[in-house]
C-alpha cells in the first residue's frame, strides 16, 4: 500500500485506470499502518508517524509553499483553527495568505470562489461541517456551476472546502453531522473524504490542485485518534480512485472516512465466522469509482453499503442503485445499507444512531447466510430464485440491524410503483 | 418555593437574628418582605450613560427597590452558581456535548427580564442556561437537561445548546450562529397580527454580527415594523475572535443603520433593566431596534476552551474586579445598607445549597427512553426499530 502511495508521487497526472490494477495487486488484506512502516519509500523521502490533523497541516504547508498563489482562510485558522489543522501557517506563510475570516460561512465561500475566479487556489474552512449550510447556496448554485454555465470563461477551480464531519462520541446536534449526500446531488463540485493521516495528505494536495472546485470532507474524531507513517514530502493521491484495502471472497464493503474503522474491524470478526469480506474505501464520493466497486460485486456477489449519515437518500442509496443496474444478475442478496437512522443527530443516543461494528456485523452475516442457504440462489442466481415459490427470499429480506418499517411486524416495507393495479397506498 | 410570611411586628432586624432555617431561599426573602422600607423606590444612577443611535437615549437614573436589588443579587449569585457548577460536571464527564457558558453575562439576562413579561417572546443562540433560567426555568430542569435526562427542560433530547420554554416565551437555544436573528423577526410578526403589544428580543453575539441573516434581519424588520429588539450580547469575542479583528465596525449598536440602537452597560443589571424597559416601549411605536450590551464571559468559549490564549489574564482579572455585575450590586446594597456582607454570604452559601440540591435530583432522573430517539422527528413518530452498542432490542411504540 505504502509503495503505491510513494510510487504515485509526481504521476498524479496519469489516469486512474493506469494504477487500479497495480494497486489491486498489491493491496494486502488490511489497511494497518504497519504495512506502511514495514515499506521503504523507493524516492528516498522520509516517513514520520503522524496524526490526521499533522498531515493535513503538511499538506496545506506544502500547498501554500509550492503555490504562490494558494491562500488559507477561515474562521479561526490563523490561530491553527480549532482542531489545530492550519498551525503555523499564518507564521510561516504571513497574514496576507492565512488568514482569519469573520462568522458568515457564506460570506467565506462566496469569498472563496471569487479568489479562484481569479487563478487562485483558494483553500478555505468551513469550522464544522455542520456549519457549511449556511454557505450551501454559494457551493451548489455559484461554485458547481460557474464553468458550465459561463461557457468554460469563468471557474473556481482552485476552490477546496475542507471541513470536518461526523460523529465524535458527544457532539450532539450541530457538531456531528456528515452531510456529504447533500453535495454529491451536485453535478460541479467533487467530495471527497480521507480514512486516515497518509490518505488525508496525499487527497488534500490532489484536491488543492485539481482544476474542479472540491469539497474535502475530514474525520474529527480519528484527528488525533489516528496516527500513521505519512511521507514528509510532497505526495497526491488520484481522486475518483476508489481503493480495496481489504481482499475478499464472499461479500462487498463500501464505506469512506471514520466508517472504515468500524466496518474493518466487522470484517475481521467476520472472518472467524468464515465470512472473507472485501472492504473498499471510495475516497471519493463524487464523480465515484464505479469501476471498482462493480468488479469487486461481480467477484462477490453481494454489497453492504455503510455511512453515518441517515440511512435515506444517503449517498449510500446512490451505490446500492448504480450496483442493482450494473450487477444485477450477479448479486445473491439484496443490498445491505447500514447507515445512520433518520433522525437528527442525537445528542444522548448516538451509541443508537451510529451504524456501528455490530450492526455491520450482523447484516454481513445475515446477507451471506440468508443467500447461502438459499439453494435457489446458489445455484441460478437471485433473480431465478426470487421467482421460485419456495425461495425464502421471496417473503422476507434478511434483517439487518436497522429495521425499518412503518409496522413492527410487517417485513420490510415495499413501495411499489404506482400503476392501476396496485395504486399508491395512503 | 412559597414565601414565608412574616408577622407584622417583627422587626427585619430579629428576623436576621434568627438561625438560618433549613428552608432554602427563605431566609433572604423573609428579609425583603417583611419591611415597608424594601418597596420603597430610589434611583440609582447608571455606571456610563447610554449612547444612541438615531435615537434619543433614556435617562441615566434608574428607579430601584431594595426588594429588586436583593432579588438581583440572588439571581445572578444563583445563575453563576448553576454555570460553575456546570462546569465541574462537565469537566466529570457528566455533562457531554457542547457547553457554553454565561458567566460574567448575568446582568443581561436579569435585566431584561426584569423589564418583560412572560407573554414577551425571548430567544438566542447556544448560551442558554441562564436565559431559561431568567425565563422562569428551574435548576433542575436545567441540570437535567445539561446530564441528557428526562426531567430536562427539552426531555433531555436538546443538551446545554437546546433549552426551551414555552410557557414563558423562550423559544429556545440555537446552534447555528445567527441563525436565530429572523426567526425573531417572524415571531415579532405573528405579535403585531394579535395586537397584544408583546414584543421579541431576538439575542446574539457580536460574532454572529457578522452574519449576513442579522441584515437581511433587520430589513424585514424595520420594513415591516416589528416589535423586535435585536440584543448583540457583544461579550467581545466570538470563539478565539476579538471583535476588532472580526468587524469592520465593532460598534453594533449603530450596524443596523436605519433602525435605531442604543449601547448598553451590559455589566450594570440596572442599565439593562431601563434599557429593555425603553427599547420594549420604542418597538411597540417604532419598529425595531438594536440593543449592543457591553458585557464580558468569564468562562471561554466553550469547554475545550480555556480562553486564556487570545486574551490576557489580567483582562479577565481587570474586568472581574471592576466591572461584574454581581459585585456592582453587591456593593449598591452594602452601601444604602440593605443588607450586611454577611446576609450577602448567606445568600450565596442558600444558592450554592440550592444548586446542590437541584443537581442531586437531576442525577436521579432516568435517561430518556431509547424510543424517544424515534419521536419528535416528524409529528408521528418515525417507527423505526434499532439496537444500541450491547445489542439490546429497543422497540419504539407508534403512536
Ligand atoms: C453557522 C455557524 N458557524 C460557526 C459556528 C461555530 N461557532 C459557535 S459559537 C461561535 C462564536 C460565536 O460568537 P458570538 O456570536 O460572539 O457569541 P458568543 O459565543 O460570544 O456568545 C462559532 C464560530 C456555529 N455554531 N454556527
Ligand atoms: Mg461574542
Amino acid at each position: 500500500m505504502a509503495s503505491d502511495v510513494t510510487r504515485r508521487i509526481g504521476i498524479v497526472g496519469g489516469t486512474a485506470w493506469r494504477w487500479r490494477g497495480a494497486r489491486r495487486m498489491s493491496t494486502s488484506t488490511s489497511t494497518s499502518t504497519s504495512s506502511a512502516a514495514k515499506t521503504k519509500s523507493s524516492s528516498g523521502s522520509t516517513k514520520k508517524e503522524v496524526n490526521l490533523f499533522t498531515a493535513i497541516n503538511q499538506a496545506l504547508h506544502i500547498a501554500l509553499d509550492t503555490d504562490p498563489r494558494a491562500y488559507v482562510f477561515g474562521e479561526d485558522v490563523s490561530f491553527g483553527g480549532v482542531f489545530r489543522c492550519t498551525i503555523g501557517l499564518a507564521e510561516r506563510f504571513g497574514k496576507n495568505r492565512v488568514f482569519n475570516t469573520p462568522l458568515c460561512e457564506q460570506g467565506i465561500v462566496g469569498f472563496a470562489i471569487g479568489l479562484a475566479a481569479m487563478g487562485n487556489r483558494a483553500i478555505s474552512e468551513i469550522q464544522f461541517a455542520d456549519y457549511i449550510y449556511p454557505a450551501f447556496d454559494q457551493i451548489v448554485n455559484e461554485a458547481a456551476k460557474f464553468r458550465y454555465r459561463s461557457g468554460n470563461q469563468f471557474n473556481c477551480g482552485g476552490l477546496t472546502i475542507r471541513a470536518p464531519y461526523g460523529a465524535v462520541g458527544h457532539g450532539g446536534h450541530y457538531h456531528s453531522q456528515s452531510p456529504e449526500a447533500f453535495f454529491c446531488h451536485v453535478p460541479g463540485v467533487k467530495v471527497v473524504i480521507p480514512r486516515g493521516p497518509q490518505q488525508a495528505k496525499g487527497l488534500l494536495l490532489s484536491c488543492i490542485r485539481d482544476p474542479n472546485p472540491t469539497l474535502f470532507f475530514e474525520p474529527k474524531s480519528l484527528y488525533r485518534l489516528a496516527v500513521e507513517e505519512v511521507p514528509e514530502n510532497d505526495y497526491m493521491l488520484p481522486l475518483s480512485l476508489a481503493e480495496v484495502i481489504r481482499e475478499g471472497r464472499d461479500i462487498t464493503l463500501v464505506g469512506w472516512g471514520a466508517q472504515l474503522s468500524a466496518m474493518e474491524e466487522a470484517c475481521k470478526e467476520a472472518e472467524k465466522d468464515g465470512i472473507s469480506c472485501e472492504l473498499i474505501d471510495l475516497r471519493t464520493l463524487l464523480p465515484w469509482d464505479k469501476e471498482t466497486v462493480e468488479a469487486s460485486v461481480k467477484k462477490t456477489g453481494r454489497l453492504l453499503v455503510s455511512h453515518e449519515a441517515p440511512v435515506t437518500g444517503g449517498f449510500g442509496a446512490e451505490i446500492a442503485a448504480s450496483v442493482a443496474e450494473r450487477c444485477f444478475l450477479r448479486l445473491e442478496a439484496p443490498v445491505a445499507r447500514i447507515c445512520g437512522l433518520d433522525t437528527p443527530f442525537p445528542l444522548v443516543f448516538e451509541p443508537f444512531y451510529l451504524p456501528n461494528k455490530n450492526k455491520i456485523l450482523d447484516a454481513i452475516k445475515s446477507t451471506v447466510k440468508s443467500s447461502r442457504s438459499c439453494v435457489f440462489a446458489r445455484q441460478q442466481n437471485i433473480w431465478l430464485a426470487l421467482m421460485h415459490p419456495f425461495c425464502p427470499h421471496k417473503q422476507k429480506q434478511p434483517v439487518t440491524g436497522l429495521i425499518e418499517s412503518g409496522r413492527p411486524d410487517s417485513g420490510p416495507t415495499v413501495q411499489p410503483a404506482p400503476s392501476a393495479d396496485h395504486p399508491v397506498q395512503q | 418555593m412559597s414565601l414565608i410570611q412574616l408577622s407584622k411586628n417583627q422587626s427585619l432586624h430579629a428576623a436576621l437574628l434568627l438561625p438560618v432555617t433549613n428552608s432554602v431561599g427563605a431566609h433572604l426573602r423573609r428579609h425583603f418582605s417583611s419591611t415597608e422600607t424594601d418597596t420603597r423606590t430610589l434611583t440609582i444612577e447608571t455606571s456610563v450613560p447610554y449612547t444612541g443611535h438615531k435615537l434619543e437615549p433614556p435617562s441615566r437614573s434608574v428607579e430601584t427597590t431594595q426588594k429588586e436589588l436583593l432579588t438581583f443579587f440572588r439571581e445572578m449569585s444563583l445563575m453563576r452558581r448553576m454555570e460553575i457548577a456546570a462546569d465541574s460536571l462537565y469537566k466529570a464527564k457528566l455533562i457531554r456535548g457542547f457547553c457554553h457558558l454565561y458567566d460574567g453575562q448575568e446582568a443581561v439576562a436579569v435585566g431584561m427580564e426584569a423589564a418583560i413579561t412572560k407573554k414577551d417572546n425571548v430567544i438566542t443562540a447556544y448560551r442558554d442556561h441562564c436565559i431559561y433560567l431568567a425565563r422562569g426555568g428551574t435548576l433542575v430542569g436545567a441540570f437535567a437537561e445539561l446530564m441528557g435526562r428526562r426531567d430536562g427542560c427539552s426531555k433531555g433530547k436538546g443538551g446545554s445548546m437546546h433549552f426551551y420554554k414555552k410557557d414563558s416565551g423562550f423559544y429556545g437555544g440555537h446552534g447555528i450562529v445567527g441563525a436565530q436573528t429572523p426567526l425573531g423577526c417572524g415571531l415579532a410578526f405573528a405579535q403585531k397580527y394579535l395586537k397584544e403589544e408583546h414584543v421579541t428580543f431576538t439575542l446574539y453575539g457580536d460574532g454572529a454580527a457578522n452574519q449576513g441573516q442579522l441584515f437581511e434581519a433587520l430589513n424585514m424588520a424595520a420594513l415591516w415594523d416589528l416589535p423586535v429588539i435585536l440584543v448583540c450580547e457583544n461579550n467581545h469575542y466570538g470563539m478565539g475572535t476579538a471583535e476588532w479583528r472580526a468587524a469592520k465596525s465593532p460598534a453594533y449598536y449603530k450596524r443596523g443603520d436605519y433602525v435605531p440602537g442604543l449601547k448598553v452597560d451590559g455589566m450594570d443589571v440596572l442599565a439593562v433593566k431601563q434599557a429593555c424597559k425603553f427599547a420594549k416601549e420604542h418597538v411597540l411605536k417604532n419598529g425595531p431596534i438594536i440593543l449592543e450590551m457591553d458585557t464580558y464571559r468569564y468562562h471561554g468559549h466553550s469547554m475545550s476552551d480555556p480562553g486564556s490564549t487570545y486574551r490576557t489574564r489580567d483582562e479577565i482579572s481587570g474586568i472581574r474586579q471592576e466591572r461584574d455585575p454581581i459585585e456592582r450590586v453587591r456593593k449598591l446594597i452594602l452601601s444604602h445598607d440593605f443588607a450586611t456582607e454577611k446576609e450577602l454570604k448567606d445568600t450565596e452559601k442558600e444558592v450554592r445549597k440550592e444548586v446542590d440540591d437541584a443537581i442531586a435530583q437531576a442525577k436521579e432522573s432516568p435517561m430518556p427512553d431509547p424510543s424517544e430517539l424515534f419521536t419528535n422527528v416528524f409529528v408521528k413518530g418515525l417507527g423505526a426499530d434499532a439496537f444500541g452498542v450491547d445489542r439490546k432490542e429497543i422497540r419504539t411504540v407508534l403512536p
